[in-house]
């Protein structure tokens, strides 16, 4: 029995979930609510056909991008692939780095074209693609470790600012990584371009040939896996303050060419309880005083 | 389903993972466990009617007879927290509250996924080895996640866990320890360090692994209780047994079993501080060799033998309380322990101590506290329900398995993780752990409770809705939890 293409709204009544095989989104439209239902109709349309169309060029988003190769013919397969050019001449990349920013990026597409909203987001797993109009804003709270979801600081993106997208990588998120940042959060202007950018800047935040990091071939793990024998990152033991800090320099230096070259605005990269941010848009709420964990639930 | 050399191929979705052993797909909804694609995250019941002689067998799914209302009766199915949710914020009606009818009378079973953020492990380890001294911080991935408790009889315990680790300390302090505690309660490995001593692998029901040794055999006893216990199959075939103990050494001539047998005198002097006759502390420091201390030479626990008493030819046995170390010697004309091969009279009860050690395991108790807010998705009288398992009406178990609900206030238990499903826990970032808490009460009991009974559903409801069931065979060690008086079947 296939579960295909699920597409129900929250019992809240407004936020809208998307889920199909690996793709799971929570989009939210504001606006008129005649508006918002013309939107999440879109939205519906569209969605049913995306993992498919994804599907059929699968093999080819799996090698590595090249310049002056060949195009795919899905327009979210041509978002991935304009993603993750920029980096094709400097460093192994293949189009799967930016598949959750470019699915978020169509389906918000999808429902600003139709509607009239005034903002609107698409969260496909902490990959986030927005609109705002006039006077709107989002506040974005960003986590250290993508598998839980602690709040360690805060951004907000006004209308007038050009950030309309927002990504994080890390080792131990559900792809795979060649770093050891536990988080890089990047915010750039499309979705798709900020998860390609967090890919290439998790991967430089590294102690290559560390004897406390695990690494294993990806197609040990996942036979499929695009980066097929590359060493990804299982685990990371014991650091040194100093081992800390030469690993998060080396994606500073990364990020830092990155938003020189435009591809990203603001970068935070953490590594165990230390974060750097390049760029300007965070705020670190725990950065001086670390707030010991506050129980929202007791047993 | 497609299979390709031990990787198989998912069809749940048009991805088509090819997913390995022991991994899961590209969506972490779908693993390949031995071979068989499997869905994670569904709802565990338990059914006591099939499986016999082999404990936890999934229930495939696609096999499933015709649903048979008298196979699968109320008496026999019991309905898990495992995958059930949770009540938070803890206002709302548990997710199941289950009727079924248990030898004709009408049962409640209140099922939730508790969120505990005061929970821990206390640790079992079967050693004599010395794994740190009391009170000593053990840490997890660098961080501190609890201490080393007391020393049991041949075991030491540690507490992990605790809602000071958990939450009163950095985030890292935090994670570390659910990341600990959520390992061990789910029955994997977890390296322990321990500030001023041992590094050791620990697992659920599995040999602890301390400085890169596995641990084989617990001691049969302490030094002393020991000779007790052999001095009769000692006596005629040596003059005088030295049992090595960090705790207590045993002396056989000294010891008052040896006074009972007729032993002589044989002018052995201890290092170490007397206790009773024939019983030392601190012959040497603890450590990791002999009897748990600290020395590779037994004869360095000894002094010179008495002149006055001890006689050229005396034969001297010393043996740990494992019988994994032993030496036998014989004094030589100035009376110093020469170093001979066992004699084949005394193989036979070294062999004996070793035989009487069982082997070492780990165990792993979860211990945590259920009389908080939990409680209001049972009753809206918390209180009640407190009262209610105090007086032994209301039954608590978690993921099935049975209970210690600790006397005095609030509802602190205790369960230990093997006997429950595997992978029975989970967490939530707060950093707290989920672990399954189920209820089970007569109906009539829950009514007077203040329980919520326009929410209570029958068994067969939720036994229909099979897609995101998981249905596992009873464990036969477990007593079944519906069952009036506990002993199971």
């Amino acid at each position: 029995m296939k579960e295909r293409a699920q597409i129900c709204l929250l019992p809240d009544g407004r936020r809208l979930h998307l889920h199909d095989g690996p793709i799971d989104i929570i989009l939210e439209a504001f606006g008129d609510p005649r508006e918002i239902e013309v939107a999440y109709r879109a939205v519906a349309a569209r969605f049913a056909t995306v993992l498919d169309e994804l599907c059929s060029e699968l093999a080819f988003l799996r090698q590595p991008a090249c310049v002056d190769g060949p195009q795919p013919s899905g327009s979210v397969a041509r978002r991935m692939t304009a993603a993750v050019l920029p980096y094709a001449h400097l460093t192994f990349i293949t189009p799967m780095a930016a598949v959750a920013g470019a699915v978020a990026e169509e389906v918000l597409e999808a429902m600003t074209t139709t509607a009239e909203l005034s903002r609107a987001y698409v969260n496909n797993g902490g990959d986030i693609a927005f609109h705002l109009t006039k006077t709107e804003r989002f506040v974005i709270g960003m986590v250290e470790d993508p598998g839980r979801s602690s709040i360690f600081g805060t951004t907000t993106i006004h209308c007038d600012n050009p950030i309309r997208g927002v990504a994080t990588s890390g080792w131990r998120g559900r792809s795979f990584s060649l770093g050891i940042a536990d988080a890089v959060t990047v915010l750039s202007d499309t979705a798709a371009a900020a998860d390609a950018a967090a890919t290439i800047i998790a991967n430089a935040v590294d102690l290559p040939a560390h004897p406390a990091v695990r690494r294993v071939p990806a197609c040990e793990l996942a036979a499929d896996s695009d980066l097929a024998g590359r060493l990804v990152t299982q685990s990371v033991g014991e650091l040194t303050p100093k081992e800390i800090h030469d690993a998060l320099e080396a994606g500073i230096t990364v990020a830092q060419s990155l938003k020189q070259s435009g591809l990203i605005r603001t970068a935070a990269l953490t590594l165990r309880q230390a974060t750097r941010v390049v760029g300007s848009q965070v705020s670190l709420e725990s950065s001086k005083t670390p707030t010991p964990y506050r129980g929202m639930v007791h047993a | 389903m497609d299979v390709a050399d031990d990787a198989i191929r998912c069809d749940a979705c048009p991805v088509l993972c090819y997913i390995k052993p022991g991994r899961t797909g590209s969506c972490d909804r779908y693993a390949n466990a031995d071979g068989q694609l499997v869905r994670l995250d569904p709802h565990v019941l338990l059914e006591r009617a099939v499986s016999r002689g082999e404990t936890l067998v999934p229930f495939l799914e696609k096999a499933a007879r015709e649903w048979d209302g008298n196979l699968l009766g109320g008496e026999d199915t019991f309905v898990t927290a495992i995958g059930a949710g949770t009540t938070y914020p803890d206002y709302k009606p548990a997710p199941f509250i289950i009727s079924s009818e248990v030898a004709g009378v009408d049962m409640v079973t209140v099922v939730t996924e508790g969120i505990f953020s005061y929970c821990g492990v206390k640790l079992k380890i079967d050693t004599d080895r010395h794994l740190g001294a009391e009170c000593s911080t053990v840490r997890a991935q660098g961080e501190a996640v609890g201490h080393v408790t007391t020393n049991e009889y041949g075991s030491q315990m540690l507490s992990l866990g605790g809602v000071r680790h958990l939450t009163g300390g950095s985030r890292h302090e935090g994670t570390a320890t659910c990341d600990a505690l959520l390992n061990l309660c789910n029955g994997n490995q977890v390296e322990l360090r321990i500030d001023g001593g041992a590094t050791i692998i620990v697992q659920a029901d599995k040999a602890p692994i301390i400085d890169g040794v596995r641990e084989e055999r617990m001691r049969v006893g302490c030094g002393s209780a020991t000779i007790g216990m052999f001095a009769k199959q000692w006596f005629g075939k040596v003059d005088e047994v030295v049992v090595v103990d960090d705790h207590i050494t045993g002396v056989l001539s000294e010891h008052q079993a040896g006074k009972l047998l007729g032993v002589s005198e044989t002018g052995i002097k201890m290092k170490g501080r007397r206790s009773t006759p024939g019983r030392y502390f601190r012959v040497a420091e603890p450590g990791t060799s002999w009897g748990g201390t600290n020395i590779d030479d037994p004869l360095s626990i000894l002094g010179d033998f008495d002149r006055e008493v001890a006689r050229p030819g005396l034969r001297l046995l010393m043996v740990s309380t494992t019988g994994e170390h032993y030496a036998y010697f014989e004094l030589d004309d100035a009376l110093h322990p020469a170093e001979r091969e066992l004699p084949t009279a005394l193989q036979e009860s070294v062999a004996r101590i070793r035989e009487n050690c069982e082997p070492a395991l780990c165990t792993v108790l979860f211990m945590g506290g259920a009389g908080g807010s939990l409680r209001a998705g049972v009753t809206e009288n918390p209180v009640k329900l407190t009262h209610s398992v105090r007086d032994a009406l209301t039954r608590v178990t978690c993921g099935g398995a049975p209970t210690y609900v600790w006397p005095g206030g609030g509802i602190t238990i205790m369960a230990d993780v093997s006997r429950m499903p595997i992978n029975a826990f989970g967490y939530v970032p707060t950093p707290a752990l989920v672990a399954p808490i189920e209820f089970s009460l007569k109906l009539s009991d829950y009514q007077a409770l203040g329980g919520y009974m326009d929410h209570v559903q029958p068994l067969n409801s939720i036994q229909r809705a099979e897609k995101s069931r998981r249905r596992l065979g009873a464990r036969l060690d477990n007593p079944w939890p519906l069952a009036s008086e506990s002993g199971g079947k």
